[in-house]
Order: C-alpha cells, then structure tokens, then sequence
C-alpha cells in the first residue's frame, strides 16, 4: 500500500524539503485529534510527498517520500531540528524492479515524534548518497544495508563487509537470493 | 601523514582485542591503532554470532518467529518479546486484556533487574573485582526462578503471545516476588557501599569516557548511555506503552556523560523497576490474559508497522514491511547496543586502552543483539 502506490518522480520533485519540519511540527500539535481510519482505507494522497499517518495503527507520525537526491537534505534538516536516526533499513521490491532505502527519525528532545523518510531507487543501480556526514551513526547502519542488501551508498567512507565475512560475494536480503 | 607520523620517533602499532577476550563480553573483536598507551583509532568488528535473524523473519511465519526473539538480547529477552507482540499487535489491532498487562509489566521490569545485576556485576569483574558478581548472580538466581516457574525457561522466553501471555501467573509467584523486592531492596545501598565508592572504582569511572548528549544524538544512543548523558529519555515514559502511564516511577537521570554517571543510572533504575513491579502487584487485575479470538494465521493488512519498547540496553525497535501474507515481506530489527557501541570509535579517540575497555564496559554491550 504504501510502498507499491507513490507518488510519481515527478510530484516529489516538486516538493520543497523545507516544508517537511514545519508540517511536522504543525501535525504534532494536532495528532490527538485525528480520528482512527478504517481498515479498508486506502493511502491518503500524498500532499508534495508528505503523508501524515496514523500513530495508533502505524508506529510512526509522518511519512515522507523522497528522490534519492533530497535525502541528504532531508537529513540536515531534520538534524537541525534536533531529531536522531534510528536506523536505516533496506527493502527489496523485486517486482518492481526498486530497492527502498526507509530512515527511520525520532524526536528525543521531548515528546517523541517519529518521521520516516523514504525513497526508492533503480534495483539495477541502487546508488544513494549517503547520510554519514550528517549523521554519524549512519555509518554502520548503511554499510550494514550494502552488505546484506547490495545498495550503495555514494560517499561512505567505508563501505565493506559489516556482519558477513570479509570474502562474501553475495546480499542474503536480496529477494533473488537462494541458499 | 603529518609530519609527527613520518618521524621515526612516532611509531604505531596494532592491537586486535578479541573476539575472545573477557572485557568484550561475547566474541566482539576491537581492532586497535595504539600509540604507546594510548588509542589513534578503535575499529569495532562485528559478524562473529551474526544469525539472520532478520532474513529468518521473511522465511517464517509471524507466529514461527517467536522463538528468534529471545535470541538477540539473552539478558532482556522479555522486552525483546514484547517489542514483537506490540508490533503485531499493532499491525492486528488486537486489544489485550488488562491483566496480560500487567503482567507483561512485572515479568519485563524483573528481567530488567536481573539484567542489570549482570551487568553490573560482570562490569565491576572487567575492572578486577570478582566478589560484586557473586552477590550480583545471588540476586539474579532468584529472579531467574520466579521466571522459570511462570514461563519455563530461565534466559530464552518464550512467554508472550500475540494478544496476551501463555500462562497466568499464580500466587507463589506474586508472594514469591514479593518476597524478593524486600530482600532486594536493601542490598542496593550495600552494592553502593561495596563498589561504588570504592576509590578503586571512582579512579576508573569518573570523568572516563565522556559522552555529550550531541554524540548520543549524531549516533542514536539510547538507554543508560543516553540518560548518563544528561537527556531525559526513555520510551516508558517518552513514547508510552502497555501500562506504564498507570504507573509511578522516576527515570534515573545523571548529567557527567562519563562511566560512573551510566553506572549509576543502571543501580538507580534496579530501585525503580522495583516500584515498578511493586504497583503492578497491587493493582493487578483479575481477568483472562489471553485477547479473544486472535487469529491462528496472521495477514496483517500491507504497509509498514513500527514499534518500540525500551529494553534494559536502550531503545529496541522493529519495522515490519508486511505485504498481506501469512510472512513478513521485510523484518527489521534495530537494537540498542548496535547504535551505542557504534560511537565507541569516535569516543575512544586519545584513550589510555585500560580506560577504553572501562568505558566500553559502561555501554554494556550485548554481542548477539548487535551481530543479529
């Protein structure tokens, strides 16, 4: 659902990084108002890439979809809003032919607000710039996704063998991987 | 290279620490530019009990996966479980009765303690002293017995359940913990006058390993290590679930940034998950502790679900991707000492390595939850 049915390329270029921090800021005042949706409901549209989820069903406040080139950006933002990166995960959409690359943000500072940042890239050249300048925990956590789902991250400063052995020459998460 | 490295009078070496070495507690290896005494550069290596867990969730379905949970973390695993069963709980808006809980509570706050006491006690054994582990395992074996009898295992639990708990708890274990919160209680201020203002104790802990609140922050520290810090946090009261805003506790704040200050937060939140489970005894209500009618095979609706519990290491979140089958599409899983060790190597810059291995002691890693 959220995954299969975005935004197109197109409309997210669109939207302008600034305005992520200031509607989350404005949906944090807000969430205890939203009301439950119904099970069958399908993704709202996403307002420049921006979707608001339900806390109460989905774990996290904000959704944000991204182009690969915006999430550098996004992370300054966001770490100039004083947030942490919780992790970075990698998925394999194999049909689609895509890898998406989630973030996972949180607000320490206070009452706990969650963003997750999203952007998809082309499974036969998954390059994404990568987000350890900004952040530093990022390191580990995006060369954990290279070495067990094969996407590169540009930039990283070490992209090798995390948790596999140094001589491994396959990514087990891929979903064409068989044992 | 500077001019200083050229010079034959600088000269650097290697040191491997590990993956068998006592003071990494598991089969963690620290690869180590010395010069003299001192550290240019610590590299963790991590993979050496690394298991795909997360690989196994997309082959298993949800209920198979239990059994992986408890074998990331040993020392918390209940919190481990109970991060699992909020998620998909979660994802299958499944409500759980109250008294599942509460009890969910007091079994997780024990497991803290006893976590704790292992910490604690194998810490002060990495510095040199042995007795303090002998007290500290005395504690934890009673612990380890109350669980055992509710949930029939000592380490690797198995206990929770989608929707609730498999086996109620009955009244030799409510006497029985209650008995331990008052044998427990006292030995506290003694585990303090013991240790900790051991002069001994204090030269290798105080002002080592100073971590700012910005490093906690660029690295996404959590737990003890974030609230020796100085910061405030703690998914129990930050981002609240189960019962916890029912329930009155402090979060133990200490603001050095240094190894005593992360010491301490630990010996103060052993206090406090005793009020903890204290009140959960008093207010614990009758009721059945399995939810009515949960599905035997789970199809959570497609999209992405996240949940978070705070485990004795800090913050322990999964993010399920599910695509409405009876499997996860992805299964992520983020532990806390991944993300605190991972600031050991920008930390341990200039360190004495006597003084590193006190402060990664201080962050109290867990191997197997790092590795996966």
């Amino acid at each position: 659902m959220l995954a299969a049915e975005g935004v197109s390329p197109e409309e997210s270029a669109k939207k302008k990084p600034e305005q992520a921090p200031q509607e989350a800021a404005a949906s944090e005042k807000d969430q205890d108002k939203k009301a439950p949706k119904k099970k069958e409901e399908e993704e709202k549209p996403r307002v420049n890439g921006l979707l608001e989820t339900d806390y109460a069903k989905r774990g996290f406040h904000i959704d944000v979809k991204l182009n690969p080139d915006q999430v550098v950006k996004a992370a300054e933002i966001l770490d100039g809003e004083g947030m942490t990166l919780d992790m970075v995960t990698g998925v394999d959409w194999i049909n689609e032919g895509q890898f998406e690359i989630i973030y996972d943000y949180s607000y320490t500072g206070g009452v706990l607000f969650r963003t997750v940042v999203r952007a998809r890239v082309d499974r036969a050249k998954p390059d994404i710039p990568t987000i350890s300048k900004v952040f530093g925990g990022a390191n580990w956590h995006e060369r954990e996704t290279w070495d067990l789902m094969g996407i590169n991250f540009v930039g990283h400063p070490q992209l090798e063998r995390f948790l596999l052995p140094e001589d491994a020459d396959f990514h087990p998460l891929r979903k064409d991987f068989k044992t | 290279m500077s001019s200083l490295a050229q010079s034959h009078l600088y000269e650097t070496f290697e040191l491997n620490i590990g993956p068998q070495h006592p003071a990494t507690h598991g089969v963690l290896r620290i690869k180590v530019v010395m010069d003299g005494e001192y550290i240019v550069k610590a590299e963790p290596v991590l993979g050496y009990i690394h298991r795909m867990h997360e690989k196994m969730g997309e082959n298993r379905t949800w209920n198979q996966f239990w059994p992986n949970m408890s074998r990331l973390d040993y020392l918390s695993a209940m919190a481990y479980n109970r991060c699992y069963a909020g998620l998909m709980e979660r994802a299958m808006g499944i409500e759980v009765p109250p008294r599942a809980e509460y009890i969910r509570v007091i079994i997780e706050e024990l497991n803290r303690i006893q976590s704790h006491l292992l910490g604690f006690g194998a810490y002060v054994m990495d510095l040199g002293g042995f007795t303090p582990l002998m007290y500290a395992m005395d504690e934890r074996e009673q612990i380890l017995n109350l669980l055992e009898a509710v949930t029939g295992s000592r380490l690797t639990y198995c206990y929770h359940r989608f929707g609730g708990v498999y086996n109620d708890i009955d009244d030799d274990f409510i006497a029985g913990t209650r008995a331990f919160i008052k044998r427990f209680r006292p030995q506290i201020p003694m585990y303090h006058k013991l240790v900790t203002g051991n002069v001994i104790l204090m030269e290798r802990l105080v002002g080592i390993g100073p971590i700012t609140a910005e490093i906690c922050r660029k690295y996404g520290a959590s737990g003890p290590v974030l609230r020796g810090s100085g910061v405030n946090f703690d998914i129990r009261k930050n981002e609240p679930y189960s019962v916890y805003p029912e329930l009155d506790f402090d979060i133990p704040v200490y603001h050095e940034c240094d190894s005593m200050a992360r010491y301490l937060v630990r010996m103060d939140e052993m206090f406090q998950s005793t009020r903890i489970i204290e009140q959960a005894l008093n207010k614990l209500p009758d009721g059945p502790v399995m939810a009515e009618k949960v599905p035997k095979t789970l199809k959570p609706p497609k999209g992405d679900y996240h949940f978070a519990v705070e485990a004795a290491r800090g913050l322990f979140s999964m993010r399920t991707v599910s695509d409405g089958t009876n499997t996860s599409y992805r299964m992520r899983l983020r532990s806390p000492t991944y993300s605190n060790v991972s600031l050991f190597e920008e930390a341990s810059q200039g360190m004495l390595l006597s003084d590193a291995l006190a402060f990664l002691g201080s962050l109290d890693p867990v191997i197997p939850e790092m590795d996966r």
